[in-house]
């Protein structure tokens, strides 16, 4: 996740020679498996598992999705048969519910888990340490610099440390002074904790959010239900046309509100050039119940703005016209009375209309037909619809009776007439031709089979509603992980090791140095405003020949070269190796 | 809807346009004659020290010394390793002996008169597609951002806006011809590919989430084509400095004008951490505003599958800048991997792929 393998790679070649050629040890199932846990948790498996899921996700946007729309799926297959079915047993149509893409995702959530715990647990610690010990070349930090505080300012070198831990601490730094009265004082610094606090938090995060994904899968649900204007929906199982239950959906979880569509309403766009005739407002005035003995309640169901009720959200999602007819039987009885929601074919509300009338006596009557809100003929003499607004409404029918085979039980879709079994009654190449119906008109059907009027159009809309409790922690999960990145990204975690010491002719030397852990392009920056801190700490002049940020040959390069007695031999180990990456090592 | 739709403001903004990818072009054409001269230039000074027999000291083309000289002393090489800010001052004697730009991509004293011409009619090109941009959405009465036309329009407004605003503070004029290449391909590519009349949006998109959702989505993927730009000129960076370390030819010599590898490399890691939290918020913001329009705040559509995509390209290249191995080269591609997927997304997605965000207007 971040600098814990920039220690590693500070392998030498030889090293990493030896190691290949080094002969394998023989582990036990038990070094196995924590060898696999180390592979498993590596930085690089890691990568290679978010770069594999990138990848795994691309062919669900290639396919069409089962999730998404099943009957793409089935049509799909039937197109193209040679590879359909293989295809399906590579589960390339749910493929976010598919083995393989979970199996990605999971082994690198473990991956993620392996990482991030032992992260916390080392980075607790860290928090709770002192600085590292202060490197005994500082000169060999990213930054570097000195400064000389003059005998005649009277500032020793225990004092200068304490200022410069002063100064630091008002930095937000977290310090620890060393040795302060000693020959050569000096103190360890270090700030930044947030970023790595960040870090995990960006990391933990992103595995709240698939346990609240995974948690509105359980205990959510979805419905859609079609409403003709004066409809009423009652929300209970009954009351849906389709439902899609959670797996630990129960019934009870359905609080019986009720919302009825009074009226529906498109604004169509008549300025602009290329997109006349395009809806440019839906508008649903419903009345709703929070449950049958609550007082009703007028709201504005609009799309991008739902309706939330009982603990759903009701959404506009679709919308179309609803021809109202009456339809009487051979008997001479009303068989059927009410509107007929018709299926959108093409533009301009072009729809498909089928009615049933299964109650006509003696014969049962099927329908088979066009709507059109604005019916025009073109010159080929085919039907088309002008506008999307009822200008022209036309409803154009073939008529049929028999049989329509309700009675058997078996389902049948409302929006198909099987005319297998059926004798025709109407249509055009029938000597009686086909029907045509203007509102208001009325045709009586040949042979004394009944009539059919055309009363009138409404507007039906269809909802979805849905209730996903893990939403909101899904967006409190997905909130947090960002706030952590941000952090993670533009925190800082830098140390900072001061030295001085009093050189021979009672000059007060000071040195210091900046390292950084992890990406941080702002050191050079924090190592000027620090120097000019203690600049004015100490009233130093300003030096003129100022190189930027990095000032360093100006002065002496080193505490040790001036120092009466040596850092080294104070230090009291002079064979100890600190190089640049002394510091870092201690990780 | 609050405004109504204002033709004559539409026109306007298409003349703006024309007039901004015109200049934009001289721009373009005078980018590129910097490159050659300040080329044609250094290799004449090389020849010359070359004749007299001493090695070209002067060991920047910006000619100023890189970095400090605690940093040459210092041995950069050894922190190169580790993207700290000595490293990115490097400069020049950090890419091994080859002659780059100044890492830090300060100013130099030199005037390049070309660029400077360069430079200031890309801003004035910048101004008229400002203006394009700003009678679009006045013609329209909304955000200029509603079908792809406005997307690449305004994006491609963003990309040399963000690139003028850097200038300000970064010599980063070696990415001129790179930048204002691709500014006019975006311009080209909406008015000949996704021209669009100004027209009011479908219902689906009035939303003020489409203010947010969309403004993000266009800013994080200006950036990106910065990034894109840098990396690629990486790559190229890195051959050259590999061939000539080797002891091939400098072939490249324009590339001298660019900084080194690793400066490109720091510079559009830091870009690219900005334009990352920026897609975040674009996932994020679309799943709120998809959970507002479609009941579900993700359902795996097309688009969505893309922007999951991108995110998580993106979020491997931060990560390959930490793994040993992966930095440099590999993270240079896998930023413009990212990038290409933003491309895709873009074109083929919104006009080939069928689903919920199928807005193009076309």
């Amino acid at each position: 996740m971040s600098e814990r393998v920039n220690v590693k790679k500070k392998q030498s070649a030889p090293i990493a020679e030896a190691k290949a050629q080094a002969a394998l040890p023989a582990l036990g199932p038990k070094g196995m498996l924590r060898w696999a846990w180390t592979q498993l948790t590596s930085m690089r498996t890691a990568l290679f598992l978010l770069l594999l899921l990138a990848v795994a996700a691309v062919p669900g946007s290639l396919f069409p999705q089962r999730p998404a729309n099943p009957a793409n799926v089935t049509q799909y297959i039937t197109d193209h048969p040679d590879y359909g079915k293989l295809l399906d047993s590579l589960q390339l149509y749910d493929v976010y519910s598919s083995v393989w893409f979970s199996a990605i995702y999971l082994l690198l959530f473990i991956s993620l888990i392996g990482c991030v715990v032992p992260r916390a647990i080392a980075h607790y610690k860290a928090m709770r340490s002192q600085p590292p010990r202060t490197p005994q070349r500082l000169s060999r930090l990213p930054e570097y610099g000195t400064l000389v505080i003059p005998s005649g300012a009277g500032i020793p070198a225990s004092e200068a440390i304490n200022n410069a831990a002063g100064i630091l601490r008002k930095r937000g730094y977290r310090v620890e002074v060393r040795d302060a009265d000693g020959a050569l004082p000096s103190l360890g610094a270090e700030r930044g904790f947030l970023k790595e606090v960040g870090n995990l938090v960006f990391h933990t995060s992103l595995i709240g959010v698939l346990v609240s994904v995974a948690a509105g899968g359980l205990f959510g649900y979805s419905g859609q239900r079609i409403l003709v204007e004066g409809d009423t929906f009652v929300n209970t199982l009954v009351g849906y046309d389709q439902f899609s239950p959670g797996t630990n959906f129960q019934s009870s979880q359905l609080q019986p509100y009720s919302l009825q569509l009074n009226k529906f309403n498109i604004t169509f766009d008549r300025e602009s050039k290329g997109k006349f005739g395009q809806p440019i407002d839906f508008a649903a005035t419903v009345t709703t119940k929070e449950n049958p003995d609550a007082p009703p309640k007028q709201e504005l169901l609009k799309v991008n703005d739902p309706v939330s009720l009982g603990g759903t959200s009701i959404y506009l999602t679709g919308n179309g016209y609803a021809p109202v007819v009456t339809i009487r039987d051979g008997n001479g009885n009303i068989a059927m009375q009410g509107p007929v929601v018709a299926k959108l074919q093409g533009q301009n509300y072009y729809s498909s209309v089928v009615i049933k009338v299964p109650d006509a006596k003696p014969d049962q009557l099927g329908f088979v037909g066009f709507f059109l809100p604005t019916a025009f003929v073109n010159d080929k003499n085919v039907s088309f619809s002008a506008d999307p607004e009822l200008f022209n409404p036309q409803l154009t029918l073939n008529s049929y009776y028999g049989n329509l085979g309700l009675d058997t039980g078996a389902p049948q879709n409302v929006f198909e007439l099987d005319v297998k079994n059926l004798t025709p009654l109407n249509a055009r190449n029938l000597a009686a031709g086909g029907i045509t119906l203007a509102p208001g008109s009325t045709y009586t059907l040949p042979d004394g089979k009944g009539s059919i009027s055309f009363d009138g159009v409404k507007r039906y809309i269809g909802v979805d509603i849905h209730h996903n409790p893990g939403q909101v922690y899904a967006l409190v999960f997905a909130l947090l992980a960002v706030a952590g990145l941000i952090l993670s990204l533009y925190v800082n975690r830098r140390r900072v090791w001061v030295r001085t010491g009093t050189a021979d002719d009672g000059r007060t030397m000071v040195e210091y140095g900046l390292l950084a852990r992890g990406e941080d392009h702002r050191l050079a920056g924090e190592a000027a405003a620090l120097r000019k801190l203690f600049s004015t700490e100490w009233q130093l002049p300003e030096e003129s020949a100022a190189e930027d940020s990095a000032p360093s040959q100006q002065t002496p390069s080193r505490i040790s070269d001036n120092v009466a007695g040596s850092v080294d031999n104070a230090a009291g180990s002079p064979t100890t190796p600190a190089g640049p990456t002394g510091p870092e090592k201690d990780q | 809807m609050p405004f109504g739709i204002n033709e004559t403001m539409g026109q306007y903004s298409e003349l703006f346009m024309l007039l901004a990818a015109g200049t934009y072009t001289v721009a373009f054409i005078a980018f590129a004659w910097d490159l050659a001269k300040s080329s044609k230039a250094l290799r004449a000074v090389d020849l010359k020290a070359a004749q007299a027999g001493t090695p070209a000291k002067v060991p920047v083309a910006a000619g100023v010394a890189a970095g400090s000289v605690r940093d040459r002393l210092d041995g950069p090489a050894d922190r190169a390793e580790r993207p700290s800010s000595s490293a990115a001052r490097a400069g020049g004697a950090g890419a091994g002996g080859v002659r780059t730009a100044d890492g830090d991509m300060k100013y130099a004293a030199e005037r390049r008169v070309p660029a400077r011409v360069a430079v200031a009619l890309t801003t004035l090109a910048a101004v008229i597609h400002g203006a394009g941009v700003v009678t679009r959405a006045l013609g329209a009465g909304r955000v200029p951002w509603g079908n792809m036309y406005e997307f690449l329009t305004t994006g491609a407004f963003l990309v040399a806006a963000v690139f003028l605003l850097s200038l300000i503070r970064r010599d980063l004029r070696f990415l001129g011809t790179f930048v204002v290449g691709l500014v006019i391909i975006m311009m080209v590519a909406a008015s000949v590919a996704f021209w669009t009349p100004v027209g009011h949006l479908v219902p689906a998109l009035q939303s003020y989430w489409l203010v947010i959702h969309v403004s993000i989505a266009v800013l994080s993927s200006s950036l990106f084509t910065l990034t894109f730009a840098m990396s690629a000129l990486q790559l190229v960076q890195s051959h050259r400095q590999k061939t000539v370390a080797a002891g091939g030819a400098d072939n490249l010599g324009f590339m001298r004008l660019v900084p080194s590898a690793l400066s490109l490399e720091n510079l559009s890691y830091r870009i690219n951490a900005i334009a990352f939290i920026g897609w975040t918020f674009t996932l994020m913001f679309g799943a709120i505003w998809a959970e507002k329009a479609w009941g579900r705040f993700w359902g795996w559509d097309t688009k969505e599958v893309w922007t999951f995509v991108i995110w998580v390209v993106y979020a491997g290249y931060l990560h390959a800048r930490a793994t040993r191995g992966w930095t440099g080269t590999r993270a240079a591609w896998l930023s413009i991997v990212g990038y290409l997927c933003v491309i895709f997304n873009f074109t083929i997605v919104n006009t080939l792929f069928n689903g919920l965000h199928s807005y193009s207007g076309l």
